[in-house]
């Protein structure tokens, strides 16, 4: 077995520290908000899961079509690392927003556009490791996989924009759509406490990948040897 | 002596037409989705007490779940007929463009569905006595089926050939079919409740995108899908 590289060690580390210091920075650090008090704390590791999930479902359909193009194991095993942790990440974003919601809404959820839309996105990736499991030859599972995240990539933003017809209440933090939608606005503390969220989950979530992406090599090669042994 | 392949357009026409020959002798798919929309219907009525208040505002709803599940049944039944006895290596085998055979296949499939539509239709409105031959309503219908039709016969291409196959497709096409079936609805129920046709036309819009952004990507990678 290969050694853990330093460099991989380095960011297990690092990882850890920006996680701490981004729970002080989201817990202490930041002001309090003024009308929905310290609940809106939650906020700060919103954005960030949901930003981290976001771009692994977006890298994940991009390794997708490089795999259908290029045909090299590598990227499936790059794509099934994304699509992995992103659902995760997902998935906390969820829950998380469902506590915001709790208090600020007076309930756990609602059909909101980014909600649905949220809840039909990680209903797609569940879907797409069933149909993964339910093949058992290496390639075609790539091949099926990325067919299946690129219409997902597809077919989730057009979830958006049609459920977006129905009138939203979640508040846009950067861009509102229309007057309507309730906008937050920031103080610098928070904007510190916002960005650095930002920075510590990428961090995170590129030391996650790096560990998938290493336990989908370790796998194949344990496939290899097994093959090997039995020929 | 080479000769020449046929035409995108005769291959997937002559594919349509084995398929429209088989069900017309045996009969069997399109009676199967017929019966089960019937009996949705029927189990709609009773889970939502269908009163004449509760039908204006559901009706488009009980409608698109009653094609989309049967949609679902029929889709699963034209893939696995061509797995289970190897039609389907026929085909690939066959000298023709393979899109030809998603485009067959999702045209026959299309076909099939809009047949049971249109049974379906006249009953309900004969049951709930609400008129749904209206040429708006039709057409909001039959962009629906495309879509839909469009991105089941990809998927149910790739369901056949996985172990979970029966139970998987409406797994894997329902998430992907959200927006086409939710713009369906949205835009029935506007014109059944006596909307304008401006105000559907957001709606239509994005049924009509969807459509084509889907049997293009569709067509991309079939070839995917079925090569071995």
């Amino acid at each position: 077995m290969q050694a853990k590289p330093t460099a991989l060690k380095v960011l297990d580390i690092a990882s850890i520290l920006v996680l701490a210091i981004s729970t002080y920075l989201a817990l202490f650090f930041a002001p309090t908000e003024l009308v929905m008090g310290a609940v809106q704390r939650v906020f700060y590791f919103h954005i960030g899961t949901a930003w981290v999930g976001l771009l692994g479902f977006i890298l994940a359909a991009g390794s997708g079509i490089i795999y259908l193009i290029t045909k090299d194991m590598k990227w499936d095993r790059f794509e099934v690392a994304a699509v992995e942790v992103s659902t995760v990440f997902f998935f906390l974003t969820i829950v998380l927003g469902s506590i915001w919601a709790r208090p600020a809404w007076n309930t756990w959820w609602t059909w909101d556009p980014r909600l649905t839309t949220a809840a039909i996105t990680e209903l797609i990736y569940i879907a797409y490791f069933m149909l993964r499991q339910g093949i058992d030859d290496p390639e075609r599972r790539a091949r099926f996989g990325a067919v299946y995240t690129l219409l997902g990539g597809v077919s989730a933003p057009v979830t958006f924009m049609v459920i977006r017809l129905f009138r939203s209440i979640h508040p846009v933090v950067i861009g509102a759509a229309n007057a309507n939608q309730e906008k937050m606005s920031m103080t610098p503390d928070m904007r510190v406490a916002f960005f650095f969220a930002l920075f510590a989950f990428t961090v995170i979530f590129i030391d996650l990948i790096w560990h998938r992406l290493r336990l989908g090599n370790m796998e194949e090669k344990v496939e290899q040897l097994k093959l090997k042994v039995s020929m | 002596m080479k000769r020449s392949s046929p035409s995108l357009l005769k291959a997937t026409l002559a594919i349509v037409q084995k398929d429209l020959a088989a069900e017309f002798r045996s009969r069997e798919l399109i009676s199967a989705m017929l019966v089960f929309s019937l009996l949705v219907i029927l189990i709609f009525n009773f889970a939502l007490e269908l009163d004449i208040k509760v039908r204006q505002s559901v009706t488009a709803g009980v409608l698109w779940t009653t094609f989309a599940f049967a949609g679902t049944l029929g889709l699963n039944r034209s893939m696995s007929v061509e797995k289970d006895r190897g039609c389907i290596d026929g085909l690939l085998l066959a000298p023709v463009d393979r899109s030809a055979i998603y485009f067959g296949k999702a045209i026959s499939n299309l076909a099939f569905m809009l047949i049971v539509e249109a049974i379906v239709l006249p009953v309900y409105s004969m049951l709930y006595n609400v008129n749904l031959f209206r040429l708006d309503l039709l057409g909001v219908i039959l962009l629906g089926s495309i879509g839909y039709t469009a991105v089941g016969t990809l998927l149910s291409a790739m369901a056949v050939q996985t172990r979970t196959r029966d139970v998987l497709l409406p797994i894997l096409l329902f998430p992907i079919a959200v927006p086409v079936l939710l713009a369906s609805v949205k835009a029935s129920n506007g014109l059944l409740a006596g909307a304008e046709f401006a105000e559907v036309l957001t709606p239509l819009n994005i049924l009509i995108v969807y459509d084509i952004v889907f049997i293009a990507v569709a067509f991309m990678v079939f070839d995917f899908v079925v090569e071995e």
